[in-house]
């Protein structure tokens, strides 16, 4: 049985795949989860590792949560709409 | 301060002063004297009246650390012209079960909201929530820690589980076929994660109504609605009834002749119910209250699937499960067990801003039920006693 990839693991992947897509691409959670479970494989990376992954990464204030229409997860940045 | 405030004019606005019922610019113009976002909300709000348009941008990145909910961004289009409501953001405050309150706590809500917002609220949104109206992004943690000090946790927004919501129940209503508050705690409990981690297609709302008056409107509003019925007979007190109709209530006219399923019938001395034809519609015990109440085999209906219109228009919730008892932990295990069944095919399938409804729609209700593990059932439809759209394999077979 392949040995499962840490919550660390799938965190800095799903990171990645956010930060090189930004600006091009606003991903949601169940779309990071498909993607991850995709690059490590169902046998190794699961729904739970994965929500465990974003909480990681939204609580480390590495993703935010962001809304326009719908829920996204981003990396921090200063959003056009926010006013000083 | 109040002297430093720029004072508007506010023409339209008063206006909607001078109706018959309480209005919320009198309750605006009283904060403006001390508060000077409520001031300038004021004052935007008059603009917006004579341009006839939102100066509202919604959304984006505003939120408490680790959360994905409770927090509503909103800035002004117009952030020169009225600086202090150039950040507006809304705060939901998940509401104790039946929103029950101390005096104190109220108190302590407002304190808070008034060192750190507009001081306007909302109690309750049509979320079911505390609604804080109006604060700035830096303000947002510093209410967050008040809050949390004092035993309040942010709700649900954006496409999350929404703060589970309920009628009074048991505490005040002797109608509550089941106690709503309990499940309702139990389940705000349960999916806390849910609730404040976005990670669905779009909102899903839990409300829980304790007969079929469903005064919190769940079959109307809720995804996941749970309305309190029973299966056996109306109880029936002849002598209230006789007192009801000594004292003018026209029984006949008032409430046989109202009954959607036909099945009552008044002699003038007896009052009988073919219980077997009852709709559950509680039309006639809300005429006759004390003489008729709900049986004593009591539990809760699960509907799933309305919503108010927003992408494709209005729908009502239909019967998943026609009866269920709920009257210990376990039950509620099971609505647990049976709400992540519901959300799996559609957390996985879903498409951005579709509601599960919208989604049961797309699929088939047939399909949507084998995903989930249901057995079609005669009672899944969507009014009494007509259209019935599950179609049965043999049934098919035959034909």
């Amino acid at each position: 049985m392949a040995e499962k990839v840490t919550i660390e693991e799938v965190a800095e992947a799903m990171y990645k795949m956010v930060k090189d897509t930004m600006g091009m691409k606003k991903w949601k959670a169940m779309d990071l989860q498909k993607a991850a479970i995709e690059l490590f494989g169902e046998d190794r990376c699961d729904k739970n590792l994965c929500k465990e992954a974003i909480k990681e990464l939204v609580n480390s204030g590495r993703l935010v949560y962001t809304y326009f229409g719908g829920s996204y997860l981003e990396i921090p940045h200063k959003e056009g709409a926010a006013n000083d | 301060m109040a002297e430093q405030m720029k004072k508007y004019e506010t023409p339209l606005l008063d206006e909607l002063e001078k109706g018959p019922w309480p209005s919320f610019v009198k309750e605006i113009k009283t904060a403006a004297d001390w508060n000077p976002m409520a001031n300038d909300l004021l004052g935007l709000l008059e603009r917006s009246y004579r341009d006839k348009i939102g100066h509202w941008k919604h959304g984006g990145i505003v939120g408490v650390m680790g959360y994905g909910g409770g927090v509503i961004g909103r800035y002004t289009d117009l952030p020169d012209e009225f600086p202090n409501v150039s950040h507006f953001h809304t705060m939901r405050v998940n509401q104790p079960a039946g929103w029950f309150y101390t005096s104190e706590a109220l108190r302590t809500l407002a304190d808070i909201w008034d060192r750190h917002g507009s001081g306007l609220t909302n109690f309750h949104g049509s979320t079911g929530d505390i609604i804080f109206l109006g604060t700035r992004t830096e303000e947002l943690e510093a209410t967050f820690s008040e809050l949390t000090q004092a035993g309040f946790d942010l709700g649900g927004s954006g496409s999350d589980i929404r703060t589970p919501s309920c009628c009074c129940g048991m505490a005040r209503c002797e109608w509550a076929c089941y106690d709503t508050m309990k499940l309702t705690y139990f389940l705000t409990q349960h999916y806390q994660d849910e609730i404040h981690r976005p990670a669905l297609p779009y909102k899903f709302k839990i409300k829980c109504s304790g007969c079929p008056n469903d005064c919190v409107a769940s079959i109307a509003r809720a995804d996941f609605s749970v309305i309190g019925t029973w299966r056996d007979e109306i109880q029936i007190d002849q002598e209230m009834v006789r007192e009801y109709a000594k004292n003018g209530v026209d029984i006949v006219k008032e409430v046989v002749a109202l009954c959607p399923g036909r099945c009552i019938d008044w002699d003038g001395e007896t009052l009988k119910i073919d219980d077997s034809s009852c709709r559950h519609c509680m039309h006639c015990i809300n005429v006759l209250p004390k003489a008729l109440a709900p049986g004593k085999d009591r539990g809760a209906v699960i509907l799933l699937g309305s919503k108010a219109p927003i992408v494709e228009g209005a729908i009502l919730s239909s019967v998943i499960v026609p009866f269920v008892k709920l009257d210990d932990e376990d039950s509620f295990n099971d609505i647990v067990e049976l709400i992540d069944a519901i959300l799996e095919p559609w957390v996985e399938e879903g498409k951005n801003r579709e509601r599960v409804g919208e989604f049961i729609q797309r699929v088939g209700l047939g399909n949507y039920l084998e995903a989930i593990g249901l057995d079609p059932q005669p009672e899944m439809i969507r009014h009494p006693r007509t259209n019935p759209y599950v179609f049965y394999e043999n049934y098919l077979e035959e034909e």
